[in-house]
């Protein structure tokens, strides 16, 4: 085992403001009534900037700009014009990536690895792919003509928070709507570097808005009487209680919420991949992933094999500093969510599972958690079935292709799986069975802006990425 | 003495598993002149778990079998047609209806094709997006016999299972409607069909933990449509709320009825040798 230098990546490059305003009609404006709060890193709980809150009139005014900006501009704009502004916005998003990537990892928490190569390239992705959709959309499939809908209330989680933004905004501007977007509270930054984006960009005013705030501010916003559509990505409690909010309304809904996925692994595995997608699939990104494979099913006659190499593996990564280059594992996100993962892990313990992390040494301030897995996990604990959305894995066993099938789909959620195994015929007979939107063979967290994304089941409905993302931004 | 023959009265019952009892509860309602089962929440029970022990088979049933079973359903329509007009029905609706069956009939194999499809993703990988089934899906019919044929069909055509709640001042198309499918090779439980009243068993459907999506096309009580939307809140299930304005079950059809209870899967495989 090598020890590496220190490999910080500079600061230098971003600029934080000590306060930010709301972006509402193409300029940055003080909340109604002066509430704000703060945002820190995570990793070492020092105030980043102080962050605006908005009320119920800041959030009247934004979908106020979003309407006018929609009925007189974006909407009676050809296509091929819409698409422009979406190309220099993902070409300002490429030439400024590093400074992006940067003030991510500040913000979040994630490893800088994570965020300069994964995150932001796909962020640009996703503007460059939704923006050749805009002067094309009598071809997507959807009729002649389709519609846009009006005016989308977008609200994110913290995440990925500036690729969620991508996800929700570049389809909801590709087809025509304009939108008022909530970050998360714990992550709102790189949402109003964006919103500069936008005024760099020249994009006309209102058509992006971002409202920054907690919980009570998305319920205003989705509760809007002027919004036409909304988009909510987060738990399936708030989930539900969107559905419910909007029962009786015309409002279009989408909704991508949590997930409890299996990674399914066959004795036929080449057993190094297979635990390099392990590893993959619940400790990228801190495990605050939603189609993290937190529950891995391995086969009983590989068990022994699979559980040695994983901990050899887990022994090897390096948890810290976000921002330096060698980091595996970041900072989780917020003290609330450092407090459920202990939780829940300690739930575990006391349910007779059996607990198992690396020997590591984590920093003295900021919130952080080393990587765990238990063993002896029955499909009754409570560590196999309600998301813990952070570095845990639990292990179960299985005999058969059937019962791994069984095992996998007794979940309320359905949004990913993976499955590992030699033989081409099984791929295909598991990936038949597996219920989840997103079934990863041989690999894991793979992600494209052309492909679609989105949950069976309680892991919500409606799908982001490619040609079905942008149904859900349009009348069909 | 007159020789006229005394006719054999038809008994209206449920069909639940493809058979055919009596509501459990014993009720019956006088509709369109005759006793008609007055379905309870045990039906409805009973109903879904028939229409959920049969989203395996239908399900995993190849698109060119399911295809088949629906074109052989448009046959027996036509076949029984006097059946339908004897009812009352116009002749034309009958003739819409059974035309309207064949053309989701052809959908069965086209549907993957038209919503489904390759994805190229920007790295060595096989990425195909399929549409499956979403699974039981509760059905809240119009009165029109068209109207129950469009909102059905798009239901069972892609292999999800259905449980019909039919309007409660016109059940008698519907269940001559389910001595048709008996008759067409539909596995049991496929179809389910309750008559009764809407507004006492729709709550029970829609508030169901084994029910994955709902269409609330014959409600036009909004606040009955406002609380059983926010009861399939309870499990997030897939909603088509009931049509803004009347409904002209005339109109071309289009697809949103077939993907509104759909789910796409995509599946990922890393190219290499």
């Amino acid at each position: 085992m090598f020890e590496y230098a220190p490999a910080p990546e500079s600061r230098a490059v971003v600029d934080i403001k000590p306060s930010y305003g709301l972006f509402i009609d193409g300029k940055f404006v003080d909340p109604a009534d002066g509430t704000s709060f703060k945002t820190i890193n995570p990793a070492s709980e020092e105030v980043l900037a102080e962050i605006s809150e908005a009320g119920q009139a800041d959030v009247d005014r934004a979908v106020a700009a979003a309407r006018k900006a929609y009925d007189k501009v974006w909407s009676k704009m050809p296509g091929r014009d819409r698409a422009k502004y979406l190309y220099r916005i993902a070409r300002i998003i490429q030439e400024r990536g590093r400074e992006i990537a940067v003030l991510e990892s500040l913000d979040n928490g994630k490893p800088i690895r994570e965020s300069r190569d994964v995150d932001i390239p796909l962020v640009a992705a996703h503007f460059f792919y939704y923006a050749g959709w805009a002067d094309k959309l009598d071809h997507a499939g959807f009729g002649p003509s389709p519609r846009a809908l009006g005016v989308a209330a977008q609200v994110i989680p913290w995440n990925f928070p500036l690729l969620m933004l991508s996800w929700k905004i570049a389809p909801a501007l590709a087809a025509g709507n304009t939108v008022v977007l909530k970050p998360a509270e714990t992550t709102p930054l790189t949402a109003l570097l964006f919103a500069e984006i936008c005024q760099q960009a020249d994009l006309p005013p209102g058509v992006v808005n971002i409202v920054t705030g907690a919980g009570e501010t998305g319920r205003s916003l989705v509760e809007h009487a002027g919004v036409d559509k909304i988009a909510f990505t987060g738990s399936t409690e708030v989930g539900k209680a969107i559905a419910r909010s909007v029962a009786g309304s015309r409002k279009k809904v989408t909704l991508e919420l949590g997930g409890k996925a299996a990674n399914v692994v066959f004795e036929d595995a080449p057993i190094d991949q297979a635990v390099e997608g392990i590893v993959n699939g619940i400790f990228f990104n801190q495990g605050h992933v939603c189609c993290a494979g937190s529950r891995l099913l391995v086969q009983e006659s590989v068990y022994e094999p699979v559980l040695a190499s994983l901990k050899r593996r887990m022994a090897r990564l390096r948890v810290g500093d976000p921002l330096d280059k060698n980091t595996d594992i970041g900072a989780i996100n917020s003290a609330a969510q450092l407090d459920r993962i202990r939780t829940l892990s300690d739930i575990g313990g006391e349910e007779g599972a059996e607990r198992w992390s690396p020997p590591c040494d984590l920093p003295d301030h900021g919130f952080w958690f080393a990587p765990t897995i238990f063993t002896g996990v029955t499909q009754a604990h409570r560590i196999a079935r309600e998301e813990i959305f952070g570095p845990v894995l639990s292990v179960l066993t299985f005999r058969t292709p059937a019962e791994a099938v069984e095992k996998a789909n007794n979940t309320p959620y359905g949004l990913s799986a993976g499955v590992w195994t030699d033989k081409g015929s099984r791929i295909l007979w598991m990936a038949d069975r597996l219920r989840a939107g997103v079934v990863w063979a041989n690999t894991f967290n793979k992600f494209d802006p052309t492909s679609p994304f989105g949950g069976y089941k309680e892991s919500g409905y409606g799908r982001e990425g490619g040609r079905h993302g942008l149904e859900a931004y349009l009348d069909v | 003495m007159s020789d006229a023959r005394v006719s054999v009265r038809k008994t209206y019952k449920l069909f639940i598993g493809g058979k055919f009892p009596r509501s459990e509860s014993g009720r019956s309602y006088l509709a369109q002149d005759a006793n008609v089962a007055l379905a309870s929440r045990k039906d409805v029970r009973d109903a879904v778990v028939a229409a959920r022990a049969a989203v395996k088979g239908w399900s995993g049933a190849t698109a060119y079998n399911r295809g088949q079973i629906l074109y052989r359903v448009a046959e027996m329509l036509e076949g029984r047609r006097d059946q339908f007009t004897g009812l009352g029905l116009p002749a034309a609706e009958v003739d819409d209806a059974i035309d309207r069956w064949v053309w989701y009939a052809g959908w069965s194999d086209k549907i993957t094709q038209v919503y489904g499809g390759a994805n190229p993703v920007a790295g060595p990988y096989f990425n195909l997006s399929s549409p499956e089934p979403t699974g039981v899906v509760g059905v809240i019919t119009p009165p029109s016999f068209l109207g129950l044929v469009s909102v059905l069909a798009p239901v069972i055509v892609t292999g999800n299972t259905a449980v019909v709640l039919t309007a409660r001042d016109a059940p008698l198309a519907a269940v001559t409607l389910a001595e048709v499918l008996a008759t067409s090779d539909l596995p049991g439980g496929v179809v389910n069909i309750l008559t009764g009243d809407p507004a006492e068993t729709a709550p029970w459907l829609a508030a169901h933990m084994d029910v994955n999506a709902i269409d609330l096309a014959g409600v036009t009580d909004p606040a009955l449509a406002t609380s059983l939307e926010e009861a399939a809140a309870g499990n997030l299930k897939r909603v088509i709320r009931p049509p803004a304005k009347a409904a002209n079950w005339s109109d071309d059809p289009g697809l949103t009825r077939m993907t509104a209870f759909l789910e796409t899967k995509t599946v990922w495989h890393p190219k290499g040798i």
